[in-house]
């Protein structure tokens, strides 16, 4: 049995046929599950995608989290299950305090759209366990407010814990340390700007997003069961 | 009793606000080389029905800290006065809630 993927839609998300498809590519299967329902069935994996849940009124994800389908996302990630939020998934994850420090608008003001460089900081993570660190990614970044930032004591611990998963090789936004992406300290819950499921296949420019979603597929099948 | 709020978001001190920059590197084309420090938020006006003044403002920080700023890099402001008339006919409330909002259309 390939690993069920629950791909989560807010009014305004973009995203989800995207992450549906990639998460296919990759050897899983999808389902998607509306914002207002409660019960996210029982996938293997959630994944928050892109776009502009609630339309960003407010803050980028700040309505978002009280969207009644986020309790069974939250209680989901209680009991270890992988959940990712890919850019706007990465924001709504931050203002629902599943991961810590904040995304503000790009340095420079830009909206930016392009390819970039990632490089994998660290394994411990669903979303690259199994995957060298070091390894080099080209996968699109599409975010106005990607720029990552959190206080100094919270970097000390993301550090020190291997909790950042993802840098940039060229810092394009801004962001703290380089960083495109950060997980819980028990490595179950991770959110990326960068979108992998728009890297699946070489008539996109790039297929690693795939080397990401296969390592989420596979966490899926052996969730992670206590902090570390 | 009504309370009309006003909260003015600002980013923290420390943290870019590229919008304020930008505005401020603008100014001396238009002749106001003497204006700095602009800083960009945002204002939230509501009403808050409570006894007291002190009770009004207790529940707008609260409201402020738990979902309309975000502590990391923003703050508040809050002003409180006594609200200048009971309803104002010009505002319509807001209709339909996002939560429950219009079904998906795809």
């Amino acid at each position: 049995m390939s690993a069920e993927v629950a791909v989560v839609l807010f009014p305004g998300t973009n995203c989800e046929y995207d992450v549906v498809t990639g998460v296919e590519r990759a050897g899983g299967s999808a389902r998607i599950v509306w914002h207002g329902d409660r019960d996210l069935g029982s996938p293997d994996a959630v994944v928050i995608p892109g776009g502009f849940a609630h339309g960003d009124y407010l803050r980028p994800g700040a309505i978002a989290r009280f969207s009644p389908v986020m309790s069974a996302v939250e209680e989901f990630a209680a009991a270890g299950g992988p959940v990712v939020g890919v850019c706007n998934g990465f924001q709504v994850l931050t203002e629902a305090h599943l991961l810590p420090g904040a995304l503000q608008k790009n340095r420079g003001l830009g909206f930016i759209c392009a390819p970039v460089e990632l490089e994998v900081a660290s394994d411990r993570s669903v979303l690259t366990r199994g995957i060298p660190v070091g390894r080099r990614l080209r996968i699109p970044i599409n975010h106005f407010e990607g720029n990552y930032t959190c206080d100094a004591a919270t970097l000390v611990r993301l550090e020190g814990d291997g909790r950042i998963v993802l840098r940039y090789v060229d810092n394009p936004n801004g962001s703290v340390a380089s960083i495109a992406g950060i997980a819980n300290q028990a490595g179950n819950v991770v959110g990326l700007m960068p979108h992998p499921e728009r890297a699946t296949d070489a008539l996109l420019g790039s297929e690693d997003g795939l080397v990401l979603l296969r390592a989420l597929l596979a966490a899926a099948g052996a969730p992670v069961g206590s902090p570390a | 009793m009504r309370w009309d709020a006003l909260i003015e978001v600002a980013l923290r001190p420390g943290i870019a606000d590229p919008a304020g920059t930008t505005i401020e590197r603008s100014l001396p084309a238009l002749g106001f080389d003497h204006v700095s420090h602009v800083r960009m938020g945002k204002a939230i006006r509501l009403v808050v029905d409570a006894d007291h003044e002190t009770a009004a403002r207790a529940t707008v920080e609260d409201l402020c800290r738990r979902f309309l700023t975000n502590p990391v890099i923003e703050q508040a402001t809050i002003s409180i006065s006594l609200a200048s008339q009971a309803d104002d006919p010009d505002v319509e409330p807001m209709a339909g809630d996002h939560h429950d909002g219009p079904e998906r259309s795809r």
